[in-house]
């Protein structure tokens, strides 16, 4: 689906077939560096199950326009005028790592609308350490090297990711890689630096989780070096969330698909509300 | 600096797509000699055949021991991910056919393999493809080929058998600004020697049929895709950026934004042509890929040898050779293949046709057949066999003569080799003299 927001170009992937509003809508938020192809083994099969799927690309992030927002609060705002615009009332939330937080942000803005909150890989406070953050400023791809390298428990995970055949370390490393310079070439700067930035300067996370009305679900990496598990603790328990960990690094989409694809289903409302 | 990296080429080598098996733990890779994979519901399989879950339904279109070869390839060329086929002629194929048809336009080197050569300038020309072929070495030449219907630039990255290297940097940089991919064949280097992506290459493949697998048992070929190419910027691929009707309306680009190619191929190249690789011939390559940089390292050292010995033999007029400063291209060759620029090279013999034929008669650790990339040193005439359809034109093109001999260095004991070389030089040698 293409759109303009803001007056700027907008795009979310729907699951391969036309949004369909009368469904129980299903929000997917990806994290810093990454757009909406990271759910595909998420978002097509619900989409093809009874769900009204938006994946956004946010702005700055593959085909939504940039330049990439500079706040959580930001990036919110943004997607509630992307549900506006798709003619979304209520929807239940999904978000990965950053997207995670922007998700929370979200949730509570849309109060009683989130029907409920799924945050992959999440973790309150998201500090990033001065290391990489210097490193992403002055070398970026060595940075995009590292977090790709930390993102990941093992060079094997299966089933692959998006099929048969992929490399989820090379998937990941290009997909970063590419939008980096998509940012940079659009004469936006440094969307690496930019992301890891939203990521750390987020504090509005225990007031956001006091607004959420919905049931909340975690779903953490037990081998992520990321956002480990502890550090999602104090969140987890301001929203009162169910948590889940599996057997997987950061970048669970890929490593676990079925597993997380199980867990949302599983979690979220069948029924429109 | 702290913090994790990635593995070792090795390392990768022997590890990535594949841990102990979760079924059995069986530690080495299982060959899962299954033609099909049972679902597990019906939801299941309409999930798979839709591409909503990940997983093996026909060992056609995927298997998991040919993938576990797919993704060790794609890690050690660094890419996004790979497609294992049928032979190397079969990776070339399905990278054309995904993003060019009738009408469409290549742009080559003209120092291919043979075969290459064949499909390009026969055989496609039949189905409407036109190729124009260049120089490798002619920078402008490859600039003013470009047509508004060309779809891919495509090299090798040293060229079959005269060693021409190809400028990927310069030449990826001329596809780029013109929004189009640089496919190039590495068969000859392996990625032990270069990873044409970190110079801007967007495809490569190999006959795995040669070093990758490098026991000459089985024919294979891999396909490999960076991720980095912009499809949708580029705006000469719908195949890959609109709806698709012989999948859903997928649009490969919107499914998967570094991804988009090798789904598109899977999905239509390899499910309708059909050129897959055996799970068998995965397991045997996967064998030759654990040990390639050690195999490696033993070709190029043998290769060093035996090209010294044949540049001061008086027999030989010209050893085309890279490491050697006399060749064109050495200069870049040290730039880009600074562990060397492989095993399989040419020289010419002086005298004729009966020079030649004596020389490989008299070879006894040599074998004369046509493969390279064997740990067994092997010996051809390219123009009686791998180029007999060129006419001298294109042979010229190609660099090669009619006492142009190829050698493929294998992993043997250097001084046996060269013992066997300066034999077969005498016999030639008297050959001559009894013209």
């Amino acid at each position: 689906m293409r759109l303009e927001l803001q007056g700027r170009a907008a795009f979310a992937y729907t699951g391969g077939k036309p949004l369909d509003t009368a469904l129980p809508a299903l929000v997917f938020i990806h994290g810093a560096m990454h757009d909406h192809s990271v759910w595909g083994l998420q978002s097509r099969y619900l989409a093809h199950h009874g769900h009204a799927v938006l994946a956004p690309d946010l702005p700055g992030h593959g085909r939504s326009e940039g330049p990439a927002l500079a706040s959580v609060e930001a990036c919110a705002d943004w997607l509630l005028a992307l549900l506006a615009a798709a003619g979304i009332e209520r929807a239940a939330l999904v978000g990965h790592s950053m997207g995670s937080l922007i998700a929370l942000e979200l949730a509570a803005r849309l109060g009683e609308r989130a029907t409920a909150l799924v945050l992959l890989g999440p973790a309150y406070p998201m500090k990033v350490s001065d290391t990489l953050l210097s490193t992403s400023l002055n070398e970026p791809l060595k940075a995009i090297d590292m977090v790709n390298s930390f993102s990941h428990a093992g060079h094997a995970a299966k089933p692959s990711a998006p099929a048969p055949g992929f490399s989820l370390h090379g998937v990941n490393r290009a997909l970063m890689r590419r939008l980096q310079a998509q940012h940079t070439v659009a004469g936006h700067g440094n969307l690496f630096h930019q992301d890891f930035q939203v990521c750390n300067h987020y504090a509005g996370g225990l007031e956001a989780a006091a607004r959420v009305r919905c049931a909340s679900l975690m779903i953490v990496g037990a081998h992520d070096q990321m956002t480990p598990p502890k550090a999602s603790a104090t969140l987890a328990q301001a929203l009162h969330a169910k948590v889940l960990q599996l057997p997987a690094g950061h970048s669970l989409m890929g490593e676990v698909p079925d597993a997380v694809l199980n867990a949302i289903q599983t979690f979220i409302p069948e029924e429109a509300p | 600096m702290p913090g994790p990296s990635d593995p070792g080429f090795d390392t990768l080598a022997l590890h990535a797509g594949a841990g102990p098996d979760p079924a059995t733990g069986a530690r080495a890779v299982p060959i899962h000699l299954s033609t099909s994979f049972v679902f597990e519901s019906s939801d299941h399989a309409a999930a798979l055949f839709n591409m909503e879950r990940s997983g093996h339904v026909y060992s056609r279109i995927s298997n998991p021991t040919t993938a576990v070869l797919e993704e060790r390839v794609a890690a050690l060329e660094g890419g996004a991910g790979a497609i294992a086929t049928a032979s190397g002629q079969a990776a070339l194929h399905l990278a054309i056919c995904t993003l060019a048809g009738a009408g469409s336009h290549i742009v080559a080197s003209s120092a291919l393999y043979g075969g290459s050569h064949n499909l390009l300038h026969y055989t496609l020309a039949r189905f409407g493809i036109a190729t124009t072929f260049v120089r490798p070495g002619d920078i402008d030449g490859w600039r003013a080929a470009i047509r508004p219907t060309t779809r891919l630039l495509f090299g090798e990255t040293v060229g079959n058998p005269g060693l021409d290297v190809l400028d990927i940097p310069t030449v990826s940089a001329i596809a780029h600004e013109h929004g189009l991919p640089l496919l190039v064949d590495s068969t000859l280097t392996s990625p032990w020697l270069i990873r044409p992506f970190e110079h801007g290459a967007d495809l490569v493949y190999h006959s795995a049929t040669k070093f990758l697998s490098g026991h000459g048992t089985v024919i294979g070929g891999v396909l490999v895709d960076s991720g980095q190419f912009d499809w949708e910027a580029s705006g000469r691929f719908p195949e890959l950026t609109r709806p698709y009707d012989g999948f859903h309306g997928m649009v490969f680009s919107e499914e998967s934004t570094v991804g988009a190619f090798l789904l598109r191929a899977r999905r239509e190249g390899l499910r309708d042509f059909g050129a897959c690789m055996s799970p068998h011939t995965a397991w045997l390559i996967l064998q030759g890929v654990e040990t390639l940089s050690l195999r490696m390292e033993r070709h190029i050292a043998n290769a060093r040898k035996v090209v010294a010995f044949l540049a001061a033999h008086p027999m030989v007029a010209r050893v085309g050779h890279p490491d050697l400063p006399t060749h064109p291209d050495h200069a870049l060759a040290q730039r880009l293949l600074p562990r060397g620029s492989g095993s399989v090279f040419s020289f010419d013999l002086k005298g004729q046709r009966a020079q030649g034929r004596a020389f490989i008669e008299a070879l006894k650790v040599f074998s004369h057949l046509a493969n390279v990339g064997d740990c067994r040193s092997l010996v051809i005439h390219p123009a009686t066999t791998t180029h007999f359809r060129m006419d001298d034109a294109s042979l010229a093109q190609a660099g090669i003569t009619q006492g142009t001999i190829r050698l493929s260095i294998g992993l043997e004991d250097a001084d046996d080799l060269i013992d066997d070389l300066s034999r077969a030089l005498r016999a030639a040698q008297k050959a001559g003299g009894g013209a």
